[in-house]
């Protein structure tokens, strides 16, 4: 047995591959054995994929078991990033540039909507500082602006916390709510595509859920929601923190 | 060969990633501004000048598509090393406002998503 182990620790990203495929293979025969295809296979798989996480309890998911610590390299920032770029193969430069503007109203309109409903929220829990109500607010733009916003003006570390905490639910509730609710929100071309990648912004969320949708429309998603955070974060501790300095 | 197409795939991102930074840098951030959109561009302009000069051979693409295939999987493996217990456990608050926020954003997206096909379609 601890052979085993040994060789799966040590070929981390190929036992990651492996557990990988064997969870996509369950979760397309669940989907088409006992949803018929209604509940697509990806979703189910992702969905497993979060159930794991919650099961390990680590900060990294199940990637703190050592066993499975091939699986947060090929899920981390890298190997993501390849795979969207790749998705990109194929796909016709006058799309993005046909829905370039709304694609910037979609990201600058998302985006304070975000500053503004996390702050709302910080508001209604009793906060009333403009340094904790901006920083919670931003958490609600990605778990990346939060943080990075927060330590620029000086908050404290537990709000900080909360504001990743904000962000994390953010990209969750994306990636469970969206497969369900993109009929509703006309979301089955490029064009809503990118205005979901520069409304919703989180990353993570953005991609789990057009992987699910639609394969095909990953590129336009992703295209708008890579500059959120940088953006999120550029506003973040100037603008928008000013502007709740006046508020409060 | 299958590791040309990796290899431009591989230096559009690295390009990308590379720029993104050296524009948040530029703008006063320690963030990565648009880099993956940058190197999705370069890519799709890449591609389209070596298919032009017919250089762009069939194991070159599959270099590049192989990766694209590997999204979906790829994503699961990132929902799988999420701090998801985090994000439960991070109380109420944490909770609401990321509801709140993502309720609030599907309304914007369906009301963008609608109000530009009307003008698409002029009835």
């Amino acid at each position: 047995m601890s052979t085993l182990e040994g060789v799966l620790t040590k070929n981390g990203l190929l036992t990651a591959f492996a557990l990988v495929g064997m969870t996509m293979f369950i979760s397309y025969f669940l989907s088409a054995k006992l949803t018929r295809g209604r509940l697509h296979g990806s979703a189910i798989a992702i969905l497993i994929g979060l159930l794991m996480a919650v099961l390990a309890g680590g900060k990294n998911g199940v990637a703190d078991i050592p066993m499975l610590s091939g699986i947060g390299l090929m899920g981390g920032a890298m190997l993501r990033d390849l795979a969207i770029v790749a998705t990109a193969f194929g796909v016709r430069l006058e799309e993005f540039v046909k829905s370039g503007l709304i694609g910037a109203v979609s990201l600058f309109t998302g985006l304070l909507l975000s500053f503004f409903a996390g702050g709302a929220v910080a508001f209604a829990f009793g906060y009333r500082d403009a340094v904790s109500i901006t920083t919670i607010g931003a958490g609600a733009a990605t778990y990346i602006v939060g943080p990075v916003t927060g330590s620029a003006i000086g908050a404290s570390s537990e709000v900080i916390a909360l504001s990743i905490a904000a962000g994390l639910v953010k990209a969750i509730a994306v990636m469970i709510a969206t497969p369900f609710l993109a009929k509703a929100i006309g979301l089955n071309n490029p064009r809503a595509a990118m205005i979901f990648g520069g409304v919703m912004g989180t990353n993570s969320g953005v991609m789990a859920a057009l992987a699910v949708i639609d394969p095909k429309l990953v590129p336009y998603g992703a295209m708008t929601a890579t500059f959120y955070t940088g953006l999120g974060c550029l506003l973040g501790p100037s603008l928008v923190f000013m502007i709740a300095r006046f508020l409060f | 060969m299958t590791i040309y197409g990796t290899a431009l795939l591989s230096l559009c991102l690295l390009t990308g990633l590379t720029v993104g930074r050296l524009i948040g840098a530029a703008l006063g951030v320690e963030a990565d501004i648009g880099g993956v959109g940058i190197a999705m561009i370069l890519l799709i302009v890449g591609c389209d000048a070596l298919q032009r000069g017919g250089l762009m051979k069939t194991p070159t693409e599959s270099g590049i598509t192989f990766w694209g295939q590997m999204y979906v999987p790829i994503v699961v493996a990132m929902a799988a090393s999420q701090n998801v217990l985090g994000a439960l456990s991070g109380g109420v608050m944490a909770v609401v406002a990321g509801v709140t926020t993502v309720g609030l954003s599907f309304v914007l997206v369906a009301a963008l998503a609608r109000k530009g096909r009307k003008e698409e379609y002029p009835s």
